[in-house]
């Protein structure tokens, strides 16, 4: 089976890449989760995902003009993050991989942190207690699937669900098609399913990692590599928002109430480079890139909520608006940053008291004052 | 209150003593629950605390190890047995650059204390990857600390202090001496986690090490006493950070140092402590430092690990050089 074929496998899908509002048959056991989306919500996932694609590309910028190290985008993936960062509960924890920022500010995470990491000035950024129990990003791929069931392992250990989807925990991790090589991921599966945890496993199916595309990673389509480890897995149309939301909460919900774990294949697709650091036009050809332009995430949900009336010409431009304001703001702050305190180097390594962490920060001291005033 | 135990024993009292001190304490790896470890060091805990607290891992080290970092997130204090020393690998990167960077990645708000147990070493006449030293692979990463008993005393006070431990602890346990006995005090610790100690005094020479070298080091001091050099021995216990404040002034009262170690030598521990003491006891010694080590290559089949291990004679084939200078 080609790559093209795999994709057309039923996807849930509920919007359709031109816009209409027709949810497949697929789609059909998520619909309930949809009765509880208001054209407000809908309004809101709209602007999630048209501020965070000027956010990506202000920070692509900003890369460009050396004040980044590097960046990692995520323009084309916005409708598989903001739908599934919806769908979570106040109560859920994320163990991100590292280019989800449109789940980042939907739980509360300053953007500006996620420059401040790739800037150079910090390896975390953010306390994940105080921004939605959203984890710090993970470079090494793959490696935080573990701790994800590591801690759903923790929240099933606290107690047996209440039965209350408003009190009851769920995890939710993310990771790419390149992740899904990786063996630590397959142990997560395997971890996840012997211990029933309350999590979700989000693979983000963008086709390439870095330059090999999914083909190298799977003859078989990885949804059902998925359900060979016995999880609930359940493969949606990625660029489409809704079917995001819907599955995602499901999901999510069938989980907290020990329902054991479920996995969840977003089919779509890396627009951009992998980071600023590759070149795609050494090993895509742009029929392919053009073939997902017409399958974009935002365009799509546009003709969507016109068509049904739940936006007009004012609430577009409003949109744009906060997005070239938010863009601004963190342009602004970005340069304003100055360097990190060289405390960072020893300060934080170990929590209790450690005799090479004092000794080596006296002597860099030391070494710094020779040089004088 | 003192009790004869095997330090296969006086882990087994340790951490049962840590699993109930600690609800937050669980105790995870393969064949740790209802058969006990494959050196009973965790018998008869599964069937005390229940399968929510002591409970058989599937079989993978990264997923023991990462799946322990993720629980320590939950405010769990886990720790994990890898089954023997040569296993450790596959979790390589869930010890180094995870679970030893991850305080550093959250700038210090979080801790992660997680204890990871490693049967390790030789003399045991085992198959291969079940009878080496990678201890100096953990020492080498910052953000571990890495510490080895070498008497049933200091198993079963190490192991209760390495769990208390709020940054990730790799624990080495010397298997070819789970089973020789010797007296616990279960009152009071006799020290601190990282600090090493003196445990015969002498004049002529001191001797250093960690693990199953310390009896090693003992015996040879004894032989070197019947021939009128008096040895001093000092066991490391903490292997990173190291305590060199007993080690320097032994060496500035004896003049002469042998490290001893069941690595390889190459960029092992005992490269760090020789260099290390050169630094700082330069004008006391009498004679370069000397290292016994194992041989640089892989640990050869069982039947030659007679040839490959140091052991007492070669201790005191460095004792000799050492004082030849």
């Amino acid at each position: 089976m080609s790559a093209a074929e795999d994709d057309e496998r039923a996807s849930v899908q509920v919007v359709t890449p031109d816009g209409r509002f027709e949810p497949n048959a697929a789609a059909e056991e998520y619909l309930p989760y949809l009765e509880r989306v208001t054209d407000d919500d809908q309004r809101r996932f709209y602007r999630d995902m048209a501020v965070v694609r000027r956010f990506d590309a202000e920070a692509g910028h900003l890369q460009r003009q050396g004040q980044l190290a590097l960046w990692a985008g995520s323009h084309g993936q916005e409708a598989a993050q903001v739908g599934s960062g919806r769908a979570l509960r106040a109560q859920d924890t994320i163990f991100p991989a590292y280019r989800e920022h449109a789940v980042a500010k939907i739980r509360g995470v300053d953007l500006l942190d996620v420059l401040r990491l790739m800037r150079g000035l910090t390896n975390g950024g953010w306390v994940p207690e105080e921004v939605g129990n959203f984890h710090l990003y993970t470079l090494v791929i793959g490696a935080q699937t573990l701790h994800a069931t590591g801690y759903a392992m923790g929240v099933a250990l606290d107690g047996a669900p209440t039965g209350d989807p408003e009190r009851d925990e769920a995890v939710l991790v993310y990771f790419g098609d390149g992740a899904t090589s990786e063996g630590e991921t397959s142990e997560a599966f395997i971890w996840a399913t012997s211990f029933a945890t309350p999590q979700v496993f989000f693979l983000q199916n963008n086709h390439w990692a870095i330059s090999v595309p999914v083909s190298r990673q799977s003859r078989t389509p990885l949804v059902d590599r998925a359900a060979g480890f016995g999880l609930r897995a359940t493969r949606i149309d990625g660029n489409d928002v809704l079917a995001s939301y819907a599955v995602t909460a499901k999901q999510l919900d069938d989980a907290r109430a020990g329902r054991g774990p479920g996995f969840i294949e977003a089919m779509t697709y890396r627009m951009g480079a992998h980071t600023t650091a590759d070149d795609p036009t050494r090993y895509r050809g742009s029929s392919e890139l053009e073939e997902w332009r017409a399958r974009d995430p935002i365009a799509r949900f546009r003709t969507h909520l016109e068509a049904q009336s739940l936006a007009d010409d004012g609430f577009f431009a409003d949109v744009d608006q906060e997005a070239a304001d938010f863009a601004a703001d963190i342009r602004r702050r970005v340069v304003e940053l100055g360097p990190p305190d060289p405390a960072l180097i020893f300060d934080t390594v170990y929590t209790d008291e450690h005799p090479l962490m004092s000794a080596q920060q006296d002597w860099l001291r030391a070494y710094e004052a020779g040089f004088g005033a | 209150m003192t009790t004869t135990w095997t330090m296969s024993r006086a882990l087994n009292a340790g951490l049962d003593a840590a699993l109930a001190a600690d609800g937050k304490v669980l105790l995870l790896g393969e064949d740790v629950g209802p058969l006990g470890g494959v050196f009973r060091v965790t018998d008869s805990l599964a069937a005390k605390y229940g399968p929510s607290r002591v409970f058989d891992s599937p079989l993978g080290e990264a997923g023991i190890v990462g799946t322990a970092i993720g629980l320590a997130m939950r405010g769990y204090r886990p720790i994990c047995e890898i089954q023997f020393d040569g296993f450790i690998y596959p979790a390589f990167n869930q010890i180094t650059s995870q679970l030893a960077k991850l305080t550093a990645r959250h700038e210090g708000k979080a801790s992660f204390p997680v204890v990871i147990r490693v049967p390790y070493g030789g003399h045991v006449g085992a198959v291969e990857h079940h009878q080496e030293s990678p201890e100096a692979y953990f020492a080498h990463t910052a953000g571990l600390r890495v510490v080895s008993p070498s008497t049933p005393n200091d198993a079963y006070w190490m192991i209760q202090q390495a769990v208390q431990s709020n940054d990730p602890v790799v624990f080495f346990e010397p298997k070819s001496r789970y089973w020789p006995k010797g007296e616990v005090d279960e009152e009071s610790p006799a020290a601190t986690l990282h600090t090493s100690r003196v445990v015969r005094g002498g004049t002529d020479l001191t001797l250093v090490g960690h693990g199953a070298m310390v009896a090693m080091m003992l015996q040879a001091a004894e032989v070197a006493a019947t021939e009128g050099t008096s040895i001093e021995v000092v066991d490391l216990r903490s292997l990173s950070p190291i305590d060199f404040g007993p080690l320097v002034r032994s060496v500035e009262k004896t003049g002469r140092l042998v490290v001893a170690q069941e690595a390889p030598g190459f960029a092992s521990l005992g490269s760090e402590i020789a260099a290390t003491v050169a630094e700082r006891a330069f004008y006391a010694l009498h004679a370069p430092v000397l290292r016994v080590s194992s041989f640089d290559t892989p640990f050869p089949p069982a039947k030659l690990e007679s040839l490959y291990l140091p052991d007492a004679d070669r201790i005191l084939e460095a004792v000799d050089r050492a004082l030849d200078y």
